[in-house]
């Protein structure tokens, strides 16, 4: 990686310079019929630069990150597949981009037959009854199922149910969900073989249970096994199930949540569609939902009547926990999304889980093989796994942190690293589907050559990385000193 | 084949290292019975040729209409430079930037976007994205809960000039916490919110009180004497802006003197194309003696063990991957991608740019006032000052004038009749930069006949 680093924009900046041919003519003078005191008088902080400088400039932070496009990029729990270039030009059509989002739908009859069909695909492949695209991202996704969980636990008159139970490998985003939706959050112990503990359920379950979240595969990269008995259990005690699809690559064709019990399920489109991460978003948490839970999804949806699509609102769903966002949702990351699963089709979908998982459960026996320790030795890799670096922390004082920076100098992106925060000295590791053997071949090399200079030369290993734009960085300093904006230098 | 790159020597040669006969073997504890059999409504896959055909017909059913709609979304002049960089691989297929010395680029990019929108909207802080406008308006209800700690009552008043969608989402989102909204009502001749209607809340314990500027009707709110009137009271202000007004309009830092509390938005007039609604992104400022209360990424800058300057994700602790039950949302995932568009957008424009952008589509919209109000039966419906989006009345009804327009490739505007039936016939209509006044005259020559076509009520 080219480890130069760029300045700060606004240090380039020269006051009377800019990108002209961009703007339109100037006729501020048309203004002045807007009243004085509701004018800007102050000039906002933006650069003054010119079109070449501001190409270049982003074009160096660009080569500042790793990448799919650039790098390996195992990353546990976010399914970093190769993103297809088409999934992006084809929604990028023109007439895509320039749709607005309240036109009429007799203009817009083709982006809600993809939307349709996109529901209509995502039912098949999860096994639900219903779907709806709305919520933006994953976590949204999780608010509008334990939303639904509520609703209709309210709808029976059943208000004590308050509680949501959680496994305590689950994200982070789930115990947060159920406190966003107004629920009391229990967490129950998984055990040593990484399935819920199903005497703990039992004991947490009862007239307080509005549900359970689970993620199946778990977070621990392991298949709950007794995932029928789970189900059983907080079903009879009146609680529904709701599915955290960030482990979907696993199954996909193989199982399906509705199969399992799973009474509303959020995917993550940007995973397991593979559409892009965009450092850091935008997502796509469309949701599913069984019979039961078909009355409250989040409105809008796309309905077919005849030939023709059309919006269905408050007036077709009374009961509908209502609207995630001011139009519908990210409907260009959906339109990737429907390019991709019409471009896997039948056979490509049960492909992805089968891949991904003969990846996973090579890497897992490679790099035992060179000296690592994986955290669930008895079970079967899901399309992710742990390794555990708590030998290495012992004897070699060599933690998880330290490899996954190390890795970066030998150009690899880190793995997940001390999540699931159970795991000692954990690295939570997802090749996916779309990698070749040599590069994973490539990354066991990497890693035991890592555990040889850990042996050999451990400063090598705890001073990394070596070859970034930066070392390590100083986070307390960053939380105590905060600079969050940059401020001229005084005159 | 699902772009899988194995080959069979591959799969054999990892199945023996794994130890085991076939991938088949790998899904053994997965229960037989719970097994999916086949996914028959799932089509044949398509090759990139056959895709790419489908596609493009479904693009051309959806058209190229000349469209007058704004109402919380806005067709602007996007430089090609925006997307060109924004799609490269480095940002369009990174994750989000927790491996700070492998992301320096992205982080660097966010520092930028926070110093320019912190600047645009006059506040001190900004965090990294929310998903929308609407949802930032959700986020900021919820924090200004937590925040404003001389406040019990959770009660924010929310005109009913604001995007009723945004209102909708406001309930949707944080009412489970127990927040409760309050619409206010406002002036049917100015289209405002009057400052003397919230005197009945004097002495009454509230939470915050929403802005939008420019309202939902493009009409000009008094901003100053209503977050006087809050902040005097002790009840915190959220400015719900629209970012390119921003150049023109008085940022919401300055409102009132002391300035408002929160400020929100949506970014996508900043360079993000209307894309039927999404993705866009929601931006939220802020004042820096409420930064822990913010939810979302925030990015920060230091220094690494050389002492060499560097970006990282700071204040962690407020959010859901560390502090989980009791982080100040549950968001994750935001809309990076869009604000790297944004940022490369605002910097293209500068501050010059962003105000001839800002002035263009004032003068566009009061041109289009002025023709449509020309035609027989139409009219302007308020008399208070307006920027960039106007509503009209009409002397007959609004659907049946909209779709003789639409079936000329015409979206002449937004029936207000739905959220706003107490306006009769009502129409919302923007126009921007991108219009010509060939454009306009051709809408307003459509919109006469229209209207001779459709019947009085």
């Amino acid at each position: 990686m080219d480890n130069r680093k760029e300045k700060v924009i606004f240090e380039r900046s020269r006051p009377g310079r800019g990108a002209t041919d961009q703007w339109p003519e100037d006729v501020s003078e048309t203004v002045l019929d807007i009243p004085d005191g509701l004018r800007r008088t102050s000039k906002p902080l933006l650069p003054e630069v010119g079109e070449l400088e501001t190409v270049r400039h982003f074009t160096r932070l660009s080569q500042l990150n790793f990448s799919i496009d650039t790098h390996f990029y195992p990353l546990g729990s976010c399914t970093m597949k190769y993103n297809p270039k088409a999934c992006n030009s084809l929604a990028m059509l023109p007439e895509f981009l320039a749709r607005h989002p309240l036109a009429p739908e007799s203009h817009g009859q083709g982006f809600l037959a993809c939307m349709y069909e996109l529901q209509e695909m995502l039912k098949e492949v999860t096994g639900m009854q219903g779907v709806s695209l709305n919520p933006m991202a994953g976590a949204h996704g999780e608010f509008a199922g334990v939303a639904m969980i509520r609703a209709y636990h309210r709808a029976r008159g059943d208000l004590a149910r308050n509680e949501i139970i959680v496994p305590e490998a689950a994200h982070g985003t789930n115990p947060a969900t159920a406190t966003m939706c107004g629920c009391t959050v229990r967490e129950i112990p998984v055990n040593a073989e990484g399935d819920v503990d199903l005497e703990a359920l039992q004991d947490a379950v009862g007239p307080n249970t509005a549900g359970i979240m689970l993620t199946n595969p778990s977070t621990l990269g392991v298949f709950e096994r007794r995932i029928e008995k789970v189900a059983r259990i907080v079903h009879d005690a009146g609680g529904l199930l709701y599915y955290d699809g960030a482990n979907l690559n696993a199954i996909l064709g193989k199982v399906r949540p509705g199969d399992m019990g799973f009474d509303v399920i959020h995917m993550n489109l940007h995973k397991t569609f593979s559409t892009p991460h965009g450092g850091g978003g935008p997502g796509a948490g469309a949701v599913g939902v069984s019979a039961r839970l078909l009355p409250f999804l989040p409105i809008p949806i796309v309905g077919k009547e005849g030939d023709r699509y059309r919006w269905l609102t408050e007036k077709d769903l009374p009961q509908s926990i209502g609207r995630l966002s001011a139009f519908m949702g990210n409907a260009g990351v959906l339109l990737r999304a429907y390019v991709y699963m019409r471009m896997l089709g039948r056979e490509g979908m049960s492909q992805v889980g089968e891949y991904a998982t003969l990846n996973a459960n090579y890497l897992l026996a490679r790099l035992q093989q060179v000296g690592f320790d994986a955290a669930y030795p008895t079970r079967r890799a899901s399309h992710e796994f742990i390794i555990t670096a708590k030998k290495q922390a012992r004897e070699l004082n060599i933690t998880a942190m330290d490899i996954a920076k190390r890795l970066l100098d030998f150009g690899f992106h880190a793995p997940t690293t001390y999540f699931p925060l159970l795991v000692p000295e954990c690295l939570l590791i997802e090749p996916t589907e779309t990698e070749t053997k040599e590069t994973l071949d490539a990354f066991v090399d990497a890693m035991a050559q890592i555990l040889k200079e850990a042996r050999e030369e451990p400063e090598i290993v705890k001073g990394a990385p070596h070859t970034m734009p930066v070392r390590r960085l100083d986070d307390v300093r960053a939380a105590k000193q905060l600079d969050l904006t940059w401020k001229p230098a005084a005159a | 084949m699902a772009f899988i790159p194995h080959t069979p020597k591959d799969v054999e040669e990892m199945l023996g290292a794994i130890g085991a006969k076939s991938i088949e073997q790998l899904f053994d504890e997965i229960p037989a019975n719970l097994r999916t059999r086949a996914l028959a409504g799932i089509p044949d896959a398509l090759n990139e040729l056959e895709i790419g055909r489908l596609m493009n017909e479904r693009a051309k059913l959806d058209g190229r209409p000349l469209c007058f709609i704004g109402a919380g979304a806005y067709e602007h002049h996007i430089p090609a430079a925006v997307w060109a960089i924004a799609t490269r691989g480095e940002f369009y297929s990174a994750y989000t930037p927790y491996q700070a010395e492998a992301s320096q680029g992205t982080l660097q990019l966010i520092y930028e976007y926070q110093t320019m929108i912190a600047s645009l909207t006059g506040m001190e802080v900004s965090n990294a994205s929310l998903y929308d406008g609407a949802s930032a308006v959700a986020e900021a209800a919820l924090m200004a809960a937590r925040a404003n700690r001389k406040s019990t009552s959770q009660r924010i008043l929310v005109p009913a000039t604001m995007h009723p969608h945004y209102g909708k989402v406001a309930v949707s989102t944080a009412s489970n916490q127990g927040l409760r909204f309050e619409e206010l009502p406002y002036c049917t001749q100015s289209g405002r919110i009057l400052v003397e209607s919230l005197a009945r809340f004097d002495g009454q314990d509230v939470t915050a009180l929403v802005i939008q500027q420019p309202n939902f009707f493009g009409v000009l709110e008094d901003v100053d004497a209503l977050t006087r009137w809050a902040r005097e009271r002790g009840i915190f202000v959220i400015a719900v802006v629209n970012p390119t007004s921003l150049a023109m309009l008085k940022a919401p830092g300055e409102w009132g003197g002391t300035g408002v509390d929160i400020a929100v938005g949506d970014g996508q007039p900043l360079g993000v194309p209307l894309s039927s609604g999404g993705p866009y992104f929601g931006f939220m400022t802020t004042r820096m003696a409420h930064v822990r209360q913010m939810p979302g990424r925030i990015v920060g800058r230091t220094v690494d063990l050389s002492g060499r300057e560097g970006f990282t994700l700071t204040l962690q602790a407020r959010e859901q991957h560390i502090r989980r039950g009791r982080a100040t949302s549950n968001i994750c995932t935001n809309q990076g991608l869009l604000v790297t568009a944004a940022t490369i957008y605002m910097t293209l424009m500068g501050p010059q740019g962003l105000a001839r952008v800002a002035a263009a589509s004032h003068a566009r919209t009061r041109e289009l006032v002025a023709a449509l109000s020309r035609v027989k039966g139409v009219r302007a419906a308020f008399d208070g000052a307006i920027f960039h989006e106007a509503v009209l009345q009409l002397d007959r009804p609004v659907a049946p004038v909209l779709k003789a327009l639409a079936s000329r490739g015409i979206l002449g505007g937004l029936d207000l009749g739905e959220h706003y039936p107490e306006l009769g016939h009502a129409l919302l209509v923007c126009a921007t930069e991108t219009k010509t006044a060939a454009d306009i005259q051709t809408c307003a020559n459509a919109l006469a006949e229209a209207m001779k076509a459709v019947r009085a009520a």
